[in-house]
């Protein structure tokens, strides 16, 4: 049973989107219902399998044996991975039942039925051992979120969502550029087994693994949306609905630091060495942070502030890759983690907020502090952690991720990390000071229906206590170093 | 020079063709167009997939033969690549259906014009 633990994981969700529009044509409410247990389902299994996966555990799909067939592998990274991803959706998904209910009145069933294809797509991501496959997961995944950013019909929403699908698609025809010609000198398509065949492969063609990486780095980081790369994000968070905005904000980028963490290990630090890949990554995430930090500073539309906000925050995790040192990665890693949170709980905060008055404006969040007091709560911590206010969890990555720097000698990143909390305290605090110091402008506006309330609370809480307890997520992390083979390090 | 880039044909004719397609969905306005462009670069590197499997004087990978098969597995991930790429351009028509619906062109200009 345990052995075969792996395959529930696609199946459940994969199972769930066949039912959902059977069930909807009954009765359309019971879609929540079917969703929240396939979710509350995996979140468990997730959690049995973050225990097992110190000792990793390999799933062959259909008997075959790698190199061959398919292999799924349960790692200490992809069991963290899992239980983050499960964790996150069954908060978004209690949430979702009364925002969806309000934004989507019409689109519930589809609405559903997309958004556990979304998570099949992502937990695939993260479970499948085999580099065509994740290939396969992330076009399900990037697929899906296209069709949720559309799901709401209105004008602008379809725009950024046609946007995203060309410049995602490009992206993903770059990754299967990439994996093509990897598999042209290595006759293998199951990474562990690549990881061992590439060095020797690189001697022999060692223009075409450069090549290969130099697609998949370009095509993750249009995925992921790093600087330069990242314009299809902003209006593609800013129209989506509520829901859908938290769950990619929180999830989608977050699996694609994954990939890119996962590839660049496939090659190994004897391939990675040869070039300046970690130098051109870090500066460029540098660039990313600051650029991301005061374009946020420039909006007065709270969810496209955000989503700036969000090109900054993928800015650290980059770096944390870029840095090549344990320390940097360890950020970069908590970094997954805590922005998760952090993010996941700012965009629940303010989808409530729309939820109950509709506001987008900053400049009209005035009072709203004492009308909605524990959705502004949670935003303040969510903000606060996000600045990187000690003992909140946003100020860990950052230490991890600055201590880093110094240890690679790069003393400028610790600089640019400081100066983007200044910038992360200018866009944040002047929401924070409007809500709570302001004059209240807002008649019989109270707080949301707790189904609302409690997701965004518990990720606040959540916030303060990856911040305490950082202890325990670190060591973690130092045991996913130490047992998944990351080639950086 | 001129001998092995003709030794490597089907490289190049793949790669021009990536090019053309990619070229078509960066630089026109019309979103059909810019799905057309998709859908050549897309079979570009299925081409380019197809023609590495390929070993001279092999046959189709069926077990009767005895001079020895082609590589049959790229024939299988193409495959799979088609039907991303078919639901891929399915979403991408979809979408352009109800920007049509609603905005009354699929002209990018045009559309960014209405929007102001």
């Amino acid at each position: 049973m345990i052995q075969n633990l792996p395959i529930f994981i696609v199946i459940i969700p994969l199972v769930t989107v066949f039912l959902i529009p059977l069930v909807g044509l009954w009765k359309r409410d019971y879609c929540f219902y079917i969703s929240a247990l396939s979710i509350t389902l995996l979140f468990s299994i997730s959690v049995f399998l973050l225990n097992l996966s110190i000792n990793v555990i390999h799933y062959h799909i259909g008997g075959w044996e790698p190199p061959w067939g398919i292999e799924y592998v349960v790692d200490p990274l992809s069991a963290f991975m899992i239980l983050l991803i499960t964790f996150i959706t069954l908060l978004v998904i209690l949430y979702s039942k009364k925002s969806v209910s309000k934004e989507l009145p019409n689109s519930i069933v589809e609405f559903y039925t997309v958004f556990m294809l979304l998570i099949t797509g992502l937990l695939g991501i993260v479970i499948t051992g085999d580099i065509f496959n994740m290939y396969v997961f992330l076009e399900i995944a990037s697929l899906s979120a296209y069709a949720l950013i559309a799901v709401g019909g209105k004008r602008d929403a379809l725009l950024a969502s046609f946007n995203y699908l060309i410049i995602g698609s490009i992206a993903a025809c770059f990754i299967l550029l990439g994996i093509g010609f990897l598999y042209m000198v290595t006759g293998s398509l199951n990474m562990a087994d690549l990881s061992v065949i590439l060095p020797k492969a690189y001697a022999s063609y060692p223009r075409v693994v450069l090549t290969a990486i130099i697609f998949f780095i370009v095509g993750l980081s249009i995925k992921i949306a790093l600087f330069p790369l990242h314009t299809w994000l902003p209006n593609a968070y800013t129209h989506a609905p509520s829901v859908v905005s938290a769950e990619l904000a929180a999830l989608m980028t977050k699996v694609g630091a994954y990939v890119m963490i996962r590839i660049l290990s496939i090659f190994g630090i004897s391939i990675l060495g040869d070039i300046p890949i970690a130098d051109i990554l870090s500066w460029v995430a540098a660039v990313a942070i600051i650029i991301g930090s005061i374009n946020a500073i420039a909006q007065t539309d709270i969810k496209r502030m955000l989503a700036y906000s969000s090109v900054s925050q993928i800015g650290y995790i980059v770096l944390g890759i870029g840095l090549a040192n344990q320390t940097g990665l360890t950020g970069g890693i908590l970094h997954i983690l805590n922005h998760a949170f952090m993010k996941g709980c700012l965009f629940l905060a303010v989808g409530a907020i729309i939820y109950k008055t509709g506001i987008r404006n900053i400049n009209e969040f005035q009072g709203l502090g004492r009308k909605m007091p524990y959705t502004m709560l949670a935003f303040s911590i969510a903000a606060l952690s996000m600045i990187g206010i000690p003992p909140l969890c946003g100020f860990f990555s950052k230490w991890y991720l600055a201590l880093g720097s110094v240890e690679s000698g790069k003393w400028i990143f610790a600089l640019v990390i400081l100066l983007s909390s200044l910038l992360n305290a200018g866009y944040f605090l002047r929401v924070l000071e409007k809500a709570w110091f302001g004059k209240s402008i807002h008649e019989g506006v109270d707080e949301v229906p707790g189904s609302m309330l409690i997701p965004t609370l518990i990720l606040a809480i959540g916030c303060i206590l990856l911040g305490i307890f950082v202890t325990i997520p670190v060591s973690f992390i130092n045991s996913i170093l130490s047992i998944s083979k990351l080639g950086w390090t | 020079m001129l001998m092995e880039l003709m030794l490597r044909y089907n490289y190049w004719i793949s790669v021009v063709l990536m090019l053309i397609g990619f070229y078509t969905m960066i630089s026109k306005k019309n979103f059909i167009k810019k799905i057309i462009g998709m859908n050549i670069f897309q079979t570009a590197i299925f081409l380019l997939y197809i023609s590495m499997a390929d070993i001279e004087g092999r046959s189709a990978p069926i077990i009767i033969s005895e001079t020895g098969y082609v590589n049959p597995l790229p024939h299988v991930l193409i495959l799979t690549a088609i039907v991303v790429s078919v639901s891929t351009t399915a979403v991408a028509l979809s979408l352009i259906m109800k920007i049509y619906k609603e905005y009354g062109s699929i002209e990018e200009d045009k559309i960014l014009e209405v929007h102001s």
